[in-house]
Order: C-alpha cells, then sequence, then structure tokens
C-alpha cells in the first residue's frame, strides 16, 4: 500500500514538472504551427537564469524565502530578453515556409543558443541547493518528500488552469483561438495575426524558462541540459495531441505515473516505458489522444 | 657580410629547433556534459604540467625541460561528439597536424575505436581516464597504453571498503546510469560483493537514463527498500542531482552509499553531501593523494594557477604526460641522447614504473601497457564549515586489479584473490 502510494506521489510529481516543461511546446504548436525545439534552450536558459540570479541573492544575504520569487523573475527577464529577439529577429520571416523547414530552423537555434548559454556562463555547473531545503518535508507513506515539490505541482496547476481561464474566458483567449483555427480568415476579420504570434511565442517560452527556474535548485545546472527535457515533451504532447491543451496533462500524467510505476516495480523497463507508451497510443491514435478534428481545406 | 651570415644561421637553425618540439595531441571534453566534471579540469593539468616541464621546474626526475630537452607543444581537441567524429579526428591529428603521439581519451567507447586505428598509424597513444578494462583485455598492442587504473578497481575497491566500513552488511541496492560505465560498473560491484558476503540480498538496480536529472522515484524506490548499502558510479549532473535529491530525503543517512566518482564533486557541493557518504576518486588522487613531492608541487601549483582544486581527472592527465615523459628520457638515453622513436619510446614505456602526484604507477598488467595502482576510499565529514575525508581505507594494488593475463570479470567471479607482487 505504501508502495503505491510512492508511485502516485512520484509520478504526480514527475508529471508536474513535465507538464509545465511541456504546456508552451503545445501552446506554441497550436497557434503557429511550429514545433518548437528552441523550447528546450529557453528551458535551459530559465535554469541558469533562476541558477544565478537566485545564487547572487543568497550570496548578499537577502532573505532567502523570496528565492522564489526571484526565480519567478529570472525566468521572466530572460524570456522578455530572448524570445521576442526570435520571434521578430528570425522566425517572423520563416512562417510562409513549410513546418519542417521551420523546424529545421528552430534546430539550428537551439544548437546557437547552447553555444550562447556555455559562453555566457561556461562549462561549469551552478548551484542553487537552499530553495529546495528551505521548505522543509512532508511524509507519504513512510517517504519523506521536500515540500518544494509542492511548488512544482501548483506551478503545473497554476499554468495548466491559468492557461485554460485564458483561452476560454477572455477576449483575448476567445481571439487566440480564433487564429488557432484559421489565421487567414483571423487576418481578414481585423486580428493582428503577427502579434497574437508574438505573444504566443514569448509567453510558451516563458513556461518553459519557468520550468528550467524551479527545476534549478534540484538539479545542477550544466551544459545540454535542454536536450533530454524537449525529448520529454515532445513524448508528452504526442501522446496528448499535438496543441492540445488537457492533451498535454493526460499526457504528462500517463507519463508520469508509468515511469514512477516501473522505477518501483520493474526498474528493468524504466528507459523504455514511456517510449512504448508512445508507440502504443501513435498505432491507436495517430494524432495523439486529444487530437481534434481538422476542416478540410480545398 | 656578417649579417648575412646572422640570417642565414638564423635561418638554418629555426627549422632545426621547430623539429626538436615535441607535438602532443590533448584530447578531452572540452564541451558537453562532461566538461565540467572531467574535461576542463584535465586540460587545466595539461596545460600546468606542460608549462612546467617546458620550463624545467618539476620535481626530480622531471626536472629536464619539455620531454629530454625538447619543448612540448600541445594541440587541444575538443572529444565532444561520436565516436566516428573521435576517430576522424585522430587521424587529422597524425595525418595532418602530425603530433608525435596523442594523450587523451574520457569516453571508453572512444578509447576501444582509437585503439586498433592508434595501431594502424603506428602512433603512440596514452589514454588518461577512460575506465573500460577491455582495452587490454581483448586486444594486443604496441602503441598504445593506459597510465590510469581500469574501472574494475573501482567497483573492488569499493565492494572491500563497503565489506570493512559496514560489519555484516547483509543487503545492497545501485543507482547507475543506464550505459556501459554504469552497468559495468554494478556488475562488477555486484559480483565482488557476492564474492565477499554470499548471502547478500540485492534489493533493486535502478538503471535510469544517461542524464535524466529527475531521481525523486529511485530514491523512493531505494528508500522503500531499505538496503544496508547503495552503490552509484553517477557522474557529472547526474551525481550532483542526486546529491542534490537524496539529500535532503535521509538517503544517505539511511543507507551506506559510496558514489564510486564523487570526488569530482565534494568541493562543488561540500555542505550538500551528507556525513558519512562514501567518495572515491578512481585511484589514490584528490584527497587520497599521497604527501610526496610530486603532489605537493603539483597541488600548490594548480591551485595556485587555477584557484580551484585538482580533481581525480587532473591528477590522471598529470600523470600521463610524466609516464610518458619518463619513457621519452629513458628511450631517449638509450638511444644514445638522440630523439627517440615511438616504437622506442613505447618500448621504454612497456612494464615502467614510475612515481607520480598519485603515487607510485605500475604498467603491470596488459603486457606493460596498462597502469596499476593503490586506491583508496573514505567518508565526508564537514569540519568548521569544510568538508573533509575520514575513515580512510587503502587497498594495495594487487588487492585490486586482476594478475597478468586474466579477465577482470573472471578474476572478480573467482575471487579476486591479490596477485603476487
Amino acid at each position: 500500500m505504501n508502495q503505491l502510494l510512492s508511485v502516485g506521489v512520484d509520478g504526480i510529481i514527475y508529471s508536474a514538472w513535465l507538464f509545465t516543461a511541456a504546456l508552451g511546446l503545445t501552446l506554441i504548436y497550436g497557434v503557429m504551427k511550429i514545433v518548437n525545439v528552441t523550447h528546450g534552450s529557453f528551458y535551459a536558459l530559465g535554469a541558469y537564469a533562476g541558477a544565478s540570479l537566485t545564487g547572487v541573492w543568497l550570496a548578499r544575504g537577502y532573505p532567502p524565502m523570496l528565492s522564489y520569487v526571484v526565480l519567478l523573475v529570472a525566468a521572466l527577464a530572460v524570456t522578455l530578453v530572448v524570445a521576442p529577439l526570435i520571434e521578430r529577429g528570425i522566425l517572423r520571416f520563416m512562417y510562409a515556409k513549410d513546418e519542417v523547414v521551420i523546424l529545421l530552423i528552430t534546430y539550428a537555434l537551439f544548437l546557437v543558443l547552447e553555444d550562447v548559454i556555455k559562453l555566457v556562463w561556461g562549462v561549469n555547473p551552478y548551484f542553487i541547493a537552499e530553495p529546495y531545503a528551505l521548505l522543509g518535508s512532508f511524509s507519504v507513506g513512510g517517504l519523506a518528500y521536500p515540500t518544494y515539490n509542492l511548488i512544482l505541482v501548483a506551478l503545473a496547476l497554476v499554468s495548466g488552469l491559468g492557461l485554460a481561464w485564458l483561452l476560454h474566458s477572455t477576449r483575448v483567449g476567445k481571439l487566440l483561438l480564433a487564429v488557432i483555427h484559421d489565421p487567414e480568415v483571423s487576418r481578414a476579420m481585423g486580428i493582428n495575426v503577427h502579434r497574437y504570434y508574438l505573444t504566443t511565442f514569448t509567453f510558451g517560452s516563458l513556461l518553459a524558462a519557468l520550468a528550467g527556474a524551479f527545476t534549478a535548485p534540484t538539479v545542477s545546472v550544466v551544459p545540454g541540459l535542454g536536450v533530454e527535457i524537449i525529448v520529454l515533451s515532445f513524448a508528452v504532447v504526442v501522446i496528448g495531441g499535438l496543441g492540445s491543451l488537457p492533451g498535454a496533462a493526460l499526457g504528462a500524467v500517463i507519463v508520469g505515473l508509468v515511469r514512477s510505476a516501473s522505477v518501483h516495480y520493474l526498474p528493468q523497463i524504466e528507459l523504455f516505458v514511456i517510449y512504448f507508451v508512445m508507440a502504443m497510443v501513435l498505432a491507436f491514435r495517430p494524432r495523439g489522444l486529444f487530437s481534434l478534428a481538422e476542416p478540410r481545406k480545398i | 657580410m656578417k649579417k648575412v651570415v646572422l640570417t642565414l644561421a638564423i635561418a638554418a637553425i629555426a627549422p632545426m629547433a621547430a623539429a626538436q618540439n615535441v607535438k602532443i595531441g590533448v584530447v578531452t571534453f572540452l564541451s558537453g556534459p562532461a566538461a565540467a566534471p572531467f574535461g576542463v579540469p584535465a586540460k587545466n593539468a595539461a596545460e600546468f604540467v606542460v608549462e612546467q616541464l617546458n620550463a624545467g621546474t618539476a620535481p626530480s626526475p622531471y626536472g629536464k625541460k619539455g620531454f629530454g630537452g625538447a619543448t612540448i607543444e600541445t594541440v587541444m581537441l575538443d572529444e565532444a561528439g561520436s565516436t566516428t567524429t573521435q576517430v576522424t579526428e585522430f587521424r587529422n591529428l597524425v595525418q595532418r597536424q602530425n603530433v608525435d603521439l596523442v594523450i587523451g581519451y574520457v569516453s571508453s567507447g572512444n578509447c576501444l575505436a582509437i585503439a586498433p586505428v592508434a595501431e594502424e598509424l603506428k602512433k603512440l597513444v596514452n589514454f588518461f581516464d577512460c575506465g573500460t578494462p577491455r582495452i587490454f583485455e581483448d586486444g594486443k598492442y604496441t602503441y598504445v597504453f593506459r597510465t590510469s587504473p581500469t574501472a574494475t578497481m573501482d567497483s573492488v575497491g569499493a565492494a572491500l571498503y563497503v565489506r570493512d566500513a559496514k560489519k555484516g552488511v547483509k543487503s545492497i541496492a545501485g543507482l547507475n546510469q543506464n550505459y556501459a560505465w554504469g552497468q559495468d560498473s554494478w556488475s562488477d560491484f555486484e559480483a565482488a560483493m557476492k564474492v565477499l558476503v554470499p548471502s547478500i540480498e540485492v534489493k533493486t538496480s535502478q538503471m535510469p537514463k544517461l542524464f535524466a536529472g529527475q531521481y525523486n522515484a529511485e530514491i523512493s524506490a531505494l528508500l522503500s527498500a531499505k538496503p544496508d548499502v547503495i552503490h552509484s558510479s553517477f557522474w557529472d549532473g547526474d551525481l550532483e542531482a542526486l546529491i542534490l535529491q537524496g539529500g535532503p530525503r535521509g538517503l544517505m543517512k539511511q543507507s551506506l552509499t559510496i558514489l564510486t566518482t564523487g570526488e569530482t564533486t565534494m568541493h562543488k557541493l561540500a555542505a550538500q553531501i551528507p556525513d558519512g557518504t562514501v567518495l572515491g576518486a578512481r585511484g589514490p588522487f584528490g584527497p587520497y593523494a599521497p604527501n610526496n613531492a610530486y603532489n605537493k608541487w603539483f597541488l600548490n601549483g594548480f591551485v595556485a594557477k587555477y584557484k580551484d582544486q585538482p580533481n581525480y581527472a587532473s591528477y590522471q592527465m598529470a600523470q600521463a604526460f610524466l609516464g610518458v615523459k619518463a619513457a621519452w628520457e629513458k628511450a631517449q638515453d638509450a638511444n644514445s641522447g638522440k630523439r627517440p622513436s615511438a616504437e622506442q619510446v613505447g618500448a621504454a614505456l612497456k612494464g615502467l614504473t614510475f612515481e607520480g602526484p598519485g603515487g607510485t604507477v605500475r604498467m603491470a598488467i596488459g603486457d606493460g601497457h596498462q597502469a596499476i595502482m593503490e586506491t583508496a576510499y573514505g567518508q565526508t565529514k564537514m569540519q568548521g564549515g569544510k568538508i573533509s575525508i575520514v575513515n580512510v581505507k587503502r587497498y594495495p594494488a594487487e588487492q585490486v586489479n586482476p594478475p597478468e593475463g586474466a579477465k577482470s570479470a573472471d578474476w572478480i567471479k573467482s575471487g579476486f584473490k591479490a596477485s603476487a607482487k
């Protein structure tokens, strides 16, 4: 029973982390139809900015409790500088090109940003362990879990529910849904589609940077951090259906729980189980679990 | 007229001087995840040692400038990228850059691929860090050497240490990366523990993906299993993430945890490593290095130059240069003071015993091409805000390395009897 509880808690924590990281990827694809590989770079940028800014904050003796706010500010700052630069400076000239070409462009940008990160932060690791241990621990089934994990779960809930509310209950969201449905007609109706592209790319990248910044206290921030997350995020959004918000949530929960169960009960298959689930979903639902019906365009 | 003679003399001498240089290709990770823990500390060590050797300021018997008086010139190369890339780059080093020899390689995969190419090109190679014992167990080479011990020593030493430190150990568990290094380390450790404690129970063996980063589930599984001992050969960000995530959950308090490459992170994460964690340094390096003249020279010089502690990769690189220098000068002496050939240097390095910052290195196995050394493990303890290593136990080279001609896995399974000196 205790082990089942552990599987559940570990699965939820992992799912929360994965969902926050994958959410922006599915949003950007939903609106802009870009399979955005630079998403991994924003995750890494968020982690580096979070680790270095919080490191400075703590080194100067400022209140450690505010370090969580610093993580948030770091993610915001780095995204507001880099994301508009990429969208306005490069991507907007590429929208007319094929989806595969844009994917390759974002992959090239990912490689460039990896080197930029090394130029700015070097190759030595960054650590900020304090925020992880600061809030103490809670116990489930006799096992201790740092309370910080609840921040990751809260971040996932706020990001997911906030985005759902934004899309379905605000004027901006409804206009964005129109852009998702048909950018050409939206443009004809007077919607500034390019502005929505800029906003979406920045907001989606912010979600990746937030995931990176809030992961920083739990890991060593090193070059290559963005590689692993982009692979896992793709698995999540492919399982859920590219561009689907509930799909990303379900995909993250499935991946989190399946991985956690395999670690506890059958560690030999841990490496393969996530991709096995993905393959099974694609075999029966090639466009993912929550793929939407698309209007046929002649 | 005098001017013309002088100019002609300089013109004649210049190419001669250039020809006297010893050009060494140095290959290690300068980018990617292995750069911070291994590549950059090793590159720094190479630069420091070359600078000292060229200035003739290394302790005796390494005091002669360069290699036998010839200035050392290095060509640094990044080891990041595929094995195929490394083989191509190695060929470039030899055939285009015309290096005299190559010192390098962290990845065991790269070492296994480079060895036959070095043999084909008849170019001397000294592997400074890679751990797989398969190089000289599965192949026989003339031009390939390794002046650092193999990973077998790490696993056997780890098993001996936990047997000694945790009296009556009944169960073990593993957390290792799912690729050759992690799998081999765990299987050697498990086999050695089964020899030492035949009734040992393996509670769980976790093998997450390399660079997975998130280990909450694995840590929960280990906490639930409650093994007496946890073995991990994690390195780089994975090792640091394990300490950061496992420490606050009491993992290292519940089970005696042995981190076979833990030394690379002991200064970076000092405050986060719980007291009592067992750290390995893949040999008598770093905190386990002897208090000899070479270690004083290397440690003090490195710290003064880089304002940072050298780690085991730094020691291994320094040792690799000193071993080749010793062989080069021995071969040069035997060659009536003339520049030795690759074959002559190889013959001198074969079976050589030399001293370095990590102590005595004996090229005793692999037909004289593979080094053996003593090894040591100890436990962390924070004292006065500084991390220190206590309960250090040292194991002689013959106790933790297989004898000449034996395969590591067979030697462990047959009870790893100490070989004769």
